[in-house]
């Protein structure tokens, strides 16, 4: 399938063993047919083996072999599909608080958050958990399936209580588009093909929504932001004087002669030319990759930012975060940290915990200030020295960030900042 | 629409190309695993675009199993010219002469175990710190849960229940001495992806992957070459073929599938129409359900 305009996007799925979520992605593959025969050979087999009745789709999804051995997805997994209109990556994650960390880590990149309600259950527990957790990442899109609709006879009133019911909390997330749909992913009603059994139903199904969702007003345009991975200095004879300075744009807009500044050190210049090996750009916008040079030649390196003059980020070294822990040790209190934002590396360290957030009832609580595996709460953040940062709503790039432990190297912790 | 969005091979290059940079500016001695393959081959291509105008600052590491297609050879030291990059070769015979390895026996043995003894040693004499592969998460369930920085203990070995989380475009590259990284620039994308990529961009790639004919046998349920590793079974009768490949591995696991498709154009058309994965006809994953997974944890590609 050659397929030249498409956009690519990216969703994140949450769901447990019971609710239909590896169902669902294995129809949305099967359907798409984006899985070989070799594949389903492979899936029949092994549902025979498991007595299944059919072949179980779920088996589409399942990934490393202790998940097999268990029954369960632990990590998060991509799957990839594409259709004439777009390219498709899921990240496939676990519902289980106890896997609330990579339910962030599928969230932190995705454009929608797909969210699976049993027909029969309506609401419960994780379905906040996961509605929260799509909203703290500021995940623009949210489609809410409500799915084995064919265990609650096709049902408009059962799938309206549902909304309701939803609705009643979700007017305390941010997210703006949410979607509903009554689908079975087990026989693909609503799925890839319109359902014959639930005429009451107007809207269009899940493959058709994801296809047409509006996502390029997902990234930023106003704010220009350029973290400096590196610096590019050839050492060869055409380009003796080359200084390049190698990134992605986060967001907003970059033109050759543009008044811009580079932060930390706040020197000023004018862009001279954005390189690529195809040819120099007359605009580079997120998120593409590309080599600025300026006209001036000042000090620049990994982890400084090129901003526009006319509008910076703000430059601190003390801000509000909200924080994913998610590492087994648990945060020692005030210990030094290394944080990485964008490419810029410093040391970091917790200074207070206000609250954390029982992402279940969205409360919170002020007595427990530790900070253990899965907990998600609101910090404050001093670093050694001022990162360029914007707020994580308006910007998930310059507004996200890790910490680091110095003595294991592990990733422990993702922040939002506020 | 507006125009300021890219399509999703932009996109993905842009992404590719952002991991590049971030393992040159991270580590102190990365190379690029070089196969001969398509997927190794877009990797360099990548990574040329990523430190332009800088010549490419990765060497490429081979290993050699010396079950080689001679035109996937002869491919990689033209490119090594082209590119004056350096070559570090791996060689497993070598590690066999050395006593390192033992030849696998059987009637399916094959060298492709043994290779991740002849990698590993190469990484650790080189010092390499991040080698850079063309992994992708869509060929293999094991894969699919890999990282684009990919933490390897000081035995080389992966443990996939155990790894860093990755969020946004945040990547952690920290290590400690004798510690590796393996970095997966094209992890997002797809075989079909690769495909409309090497077309879009004219790469070269061996000849191996365009309709040919060749001298071939029936096994596996796929073609597989006649070269001097072969041996007949009883019952085999050598054919000519027009055959192409679609993964290039050892000259006697890969099998070919019967094809007209002689240009990039027709291959990205045959490839589209496919019903079978591109791993279907590599024997060495065939052994078990998770014989992908149990190499990888060991220090595999």
């Amino acid at each position: 399938m050659h397929i030249d305009n498409n956009q690519l996007l990216r969703f994140t799925t949450a769901g447990s063993v019971d609710d239909g979520k590896s169902t669902l992605i294995g129809r949305l593959l099967y359907d798409s047919k984006a899985i070989f025969e070799d594949q389903l050979a492979a899936v029949e087999t092994t549902s025979k083996k498991k007595g299944h009745a059919g072949v179980d789709l779920a088996l589409f999804t399942d990934g490393l072999r202790d998940e097999r051995e268990q029954g369960i997805t632990i990590d998060v997994a991509y799957r990839y599909f594409t259709t004439p209109k777009r390219k498709f990556i899921i990240a496939d994650t676990p519902g289980h608080i106890q896997y609330t960390r990579n339910m962030v880590t599928g969230a932190s990149t995705a454009n929608a958050a797909l969210i699976l309600i049993d027909a029969r259950n309506g609401v419960i527990e994780q379905t906040k958990r996961h509605a929260f957790i799509a909203s703290l990442l500021q995940i623009p899109h949210l489609i809410v399936c409500i799915n084995k609709m064919d265990l609650v006879g096709y049902s408009e009133q059962v799938y309206n209580d549902i909304i309701i019911q939803f609705e009643e909390f979700s007017s305390k997330l941010y997210t703006k588009d949410i979607q509903f749909l009554p689908i079975s992913a087990l026989d693909g009603d609503n799925v890839v093909n319109r359902s014959t059994r639930m005429d009451w139903y107007q809207g269009a199904p899940l493959l058709h929504t994801l296809e047409h969702m509006h996502i390029s007003s997902d990234i930023n345009k106003i704010d220009a932001r350029f973290p400096v991975q590196t610096v590019i200095r050839p050492q060869r004879d055409e380009f003796i004087d080359y200084r390049g300075y190698a990134g992605r744009v986060a967001s907003g807009i970059f033109r050759p002669g543009d008044a811009v500044t580079v932060l930390p050190s706040g020197f000023t210049s004018k862009i001279k030319t954005i390189d690529t090996l195809d040819g120099s750009l007359e605009e580079a916008f997120a998120p593409m990759s590309a080599a600025i040079t300026l006209e001036d030649d000042i000090d620049v390196s990994r982890g400084d930012m090129i901003v526009k003059t006319n509008n910076k980020p703000t430059s601190t070294q003390e801000f509000d975060a909200m924080l994913c822990w998610l590492h087994n040790d648990a945060a020692r209190p005030r210990a030094k940290y290394t944080i990485l934002h964008t490419s810029n590396e410093q040391k970091a360290m917790i200074k207070d915990v206000l609250y954390k957030i029982d992402i279940n009832t969205y409360s919170r609580e002020e007595e427990n200030k530790e900070l253990a595996m899965n907990d998600i709460a609101r910090i404050k953040v001093r670093t050694t020295r001022p990162l360029m940062i914007d707020e994580y709503r308006d910007n998930r790039i310059t507004g996200s960030f890790i910490l680091i432990d110095d003595a294991t190297h592990e990733t422990v912790a993702a922040g939002m900042i506020l | 629409m507006s125009k300021y969005y890219l399509n999703y091979l932009d996109e993905l290059e842009s992404e590719a190309i952002f991991i590049l940079r971030e393992v040159w500016a991270q580590f102190q001695n990365p190379v690029i695993l070089f196969s001969g393959g398509k997927d190794s081959i877009v990797v360099t291509h990548l990574a040329k675009k990523a430190c332009y105008p800088s010549r490419l600052p990765f060497p490429l590491m081979h290993v050699d199993t010396g079950h080689n297609f001679p035109e996937t050879i002869q491919f990689r030291d033209d490119l090594i010219t082209e590119l004056e990059a350096q070559l570090i070769v791996g060689s497993v015979q070598e590690s066999i002469d050395q006593g390192r390895v033992a030849e696998e026996r059987g009637k399916n043995a094959t060298r492709n175990a043994l290779q991740i003894t002849t990698l590993l040693d190469a990484i650790e004499m080189h010092h390499v710190d991040c080698a850079i592969g063309g992994g992708r998460r869509d060929e293999e369930k094991a894969r699919a849960k890999e990282r684009f920085f990919s933490h390897r203990d000081d035995f080389g070995q992966w443990d996939p229940k155990n790894q860093r989380p990755e969020l946004w475009n945040l990547l952690n590259g920290k290590h400690f001495e004798g510690e590796h990284f393996r970095a997966f620039p094209i992890s997002n994308w797809t075989e079909m992806d690769v495909w409309n990529y090497i077309l879009r961009e004219n790469i070269k790639i061996p000849s191996l992957y365009f309709a040919h004919e060749r001298e071939v046998v029936w096994r596996s349920n796929s073609w597989i070459p006649v070269s001097r590793h072969l041996k007949l079974e009883e019952g085999e009768t050598v054919h000519t073929k027009k055959i192409r490949f679609r993964t290039l591995g050892d000259i006697t696991i890969t099998g070919g599938i019967e094809s007209e498709a002689d240009t990039l154009e027709k291959i990205v058309t045959e490839v589209a129409a496919m019903k079978q994965t591109e791993r279907g006809n590599r024997s060495d994953d065939k052994r078990s359900e998770t014989a992908m997974e149990d190499r990888k944890r060991q220090g595999y590609f």
